[in-house]
């Protein structure tokens, strides 16, 4: 298989139940953040990028970038689909696209996803202070 | 120890009324009937708590004596000429009536988070009208229940059991036997692929899934109740529906009009539509047609991908064609558990559900320009209130980064993004735990939210915060104004 250093690929955000129980006990909370700061890739996919499950990617689209840690998708294939659940992490890459009705594009974005497995998953207070240069 | 029984769920619409909790020395330690995200909430909710008001001095946040808080809210609000007061679907129908009072007070827009949510699916109702009932309606009667481009296992975990499939109705009996077969199949399945994974590593052996081999489909030779789940992943639900259809991203207007062509009995003249050979879809739409009580609930798979609205409303207009040939509906799947009481009180109080703008003196509305991601992004607001929200948290960055840049002030009882990015914090009471008020359900009925234990000392419920902030605001005009005469 070639290994290709970057992927396009369709980013999906939603809701998950990790996601809903972190949130529940606490967006400080450790759990919130284990539960968010995470991409899901298909496993064939992060073979295309010669990286593992686990080790930290960069998803960029033409809104930002962020790094992330890696899961494998479950229940695939899902060849050519992320999937970021809602949290902070990934508002930096949503489109801001409203079509003039309110409603920010926040699934089906274009992306690319390379591996990042030097750089650091920012943390909640750390990625708001890069972010908005407060708190 | 005392236990409290029939307490309704404050986490998502489903607002399950059957909770028990058992209280000891003021606290909850244990609870029965809830799902993880109401263990989690019941059981965890006084930690990372915010517990006295905040105000950000010198960069940072400092403990203050509420009435200073208190006093430069009500500044930060009379001073702005266009502020946003956004959020309103995680407090009481109560809070929010006080909150629309204020709103046109200091002559700001108003939001509440269907606008990132749901709002495609009021402007699709609003075009076309919706067939709907209760979720009581549809746990003793529908016989085919549809989730489209929503996963109720992540976001609304006891829905299924509650009111579709695996509940039991009076006319229509659990799914559960076969949902429990079918889970030891998969697991059985999953082990024999194990098996020969191990045997031959190096070959791609799989045993067929049933919905993919040809031949009838189950969902229709199946008797009892049929779970068809359509979404563009393959989610946890579509792991336990007797159909699942994996629809390609932005592409569920397409489905949802050849579903409209196919239950017409209109013929499709190609092989695939988003993705989805057309068979399957041949077999789908006989099953929805042959149903004797069907529903679709939608989720935001629809309203936050391409189409949004445009999706909607053919999802409607679809439910509106099957009703000539047999009983269906449609529903949202309501995120936020007073979401739809957050619509239905801005509704009452303004005539409109959401993205209300007071700067003309009266109420406007018009999504697009009045919501708030909107005039985020425009860069027009000049302070903010959030309450029982964090739009730092689900907002796309640009916006979020106004809302930030300008004097925000934060009501919530947890230290969340938007709290630690407010310049004034007023900690609250929990709704329906530490407080109570009225919410209402993803199908618009009203239920009662408990007060079960009591609050920490000093910290106020959200009606009475917003009661003191609109009491000072007023004060606040009237000395600008006393001050402007003399002058």
């Amino acid at each position: 298989m070639d290994v290709s250093s970057k992927l396009k690929v369709t980013l999906l955000t939603g809701r998950t139940i990790e996601q809903g129980v972190g949130k529940e006990r606490g967006k400080a909370s450790e759990d919130y953040f284990e539960s968010v700061a995470v991409c899901y890739v298909d496993p064939e996919d992060l073979k295309k990028l010669g990286t593992k499950e686990r080790t930290n990617v960069r998803v960029s689209t033409d809104y930002g970038s962020v790094i992330l840690k890696a899961l494998k998708s479950p229940r695939g294939p899902h060849p050519g689909v992320i999937f970021i659940p809602y949290g902070v992490w990934v508002n930096a890459v949503v489109s801001t696209e409203t079509d003039s009705i309110g409603m920010p594009s926040l699934k089906g974005i274009s992306a690319e996803i390379e591996p990042a497995a030097d750089k650091v998953v920012l943390g909640l207070s750390e990625l708001l202070r890069e972010q908005f240069g407060k708190g | 120890m005392p236990i409290a029984k029939a307490v309704v769920c404050p986490v998502c619409g489903s607002l399950c009324d059957d909770i028990e909790l058992r209280i000891k020395n003021r606290r909850i330690v244990k609870v029965k009937n809830g799902c993880s995200m109401c263990e989690s909430k019941f059981l965890g909710y006084s930690g990372h708590r915010l517990l006295k008001p905040l105000i950000r001095k010198n960069g940072t946040l400092v403990e203050v004596p509420f009435k200073e808080a208190l006093v430069k809210a009500a500044e930060v609000l009379a001073e702005a000429n266009y502020p946003v007061l956004y959020g309103w679907s995680s407090t009481s129908c109560e809070a929010t009536r006080v909150g629309i009072e204020l709103a046109e007070e200091v002559g700001g827009v108003i939001d509440n988070t269907s606008t990132v949510c749901h709002g495609p699916s009021v402007l699709g109702i609003q075009d076309v009208g919706i067939a709907s009932c209760t979720l009581g309606q549809i746990r003793h009667r529908a016989d085919l229940v549809i989730y489209w481009g929503s996963n109720p296992w992540s976001a609304h975990p006891r829905h299924i059991e509650r009111y579709t499939t695996l509940s039991e109705g009076k006319f229509e009996r659990s799914e559960w036997r076969s949902y429990v077969t079918k889970t030891k199949a998969a697991t059985a399945r999953k082990k024999v692929e194990s098996a020969l994974r191990q045997v031959s590593p190096k070959k791609k052996l799989s045993i067929p899934l049933a919905a993919v081999e040809r031949g009838p489909c189950p969902a229709i030779l199946k008797s009892g109740r049929k779970l068809i789940v359509i979404d563009v992943r393959k989610t946890r639900t579509a792991e336990i529906a007797d159909y699942f259809i994996q629809v390609e991203p932005n592409k569920d207007y397409e489905l949802l009009q050849a579903f409209r062509a196919l239950i017409r009995d209109q013929e499709i003249e190609t092989e695939k539509v988003a993705g989805v050979p057309v068979e399957y879809l041949e077999e789908v739409a006989e099953a929805m047609i042959g149903c004797n009580f069907g529903v679709i609930f939608f989720g935001l798979g629809l309203t936050m991908s391409k189409g949004k609205l445009r999706n909607v409303d053919a999802a409607l207009h679809l439910t509106r064609d099957l009703n000539a040939r047999t009983k269906f509906v449609i529903m949202p799947m309501r995120g936020h558990f007073n979401v739809s009481g957050a619509d239905t009180v801005f509704l009452w109080q303004t005539g409109y559900p959401y993205a209300v703008d007071f700067s003309s003196g009266y109420p406007r509305y018009n999504p697009g320009e009045t919501s708030i991601i909107d005039v985020l992004l425009r860069k027009e607001s000049d302070a903010a209130l959030v309450i029982a929200s964090d739009p730092v948290s689900n907002f796309p960055r640009k916006a979020a980064e106004h809302l930030v840049n300008n004097p925000l002030i934060a009501i919530d009882p947890h230290l969340n993004a938007t709290s630690q990015m407010a310049d004034i914090v007023f900690p609250s009471a929990f709704v329906g735990i530490e407080t109570s008020g009225t919410a209402y359900r993803m199908d618009h009925v009203p239920l009662p939210l408990k007060k079960v234990v009591e609050p920490p000392r000093g910290v106020l419920p959200d009606e009475e915060i917003l009661r003191r902030l609109l009491h000072e605001v007023r004060k606040v005009k009237k000395r600008k104004k006393a001050g402007a005469e003399v002058k």
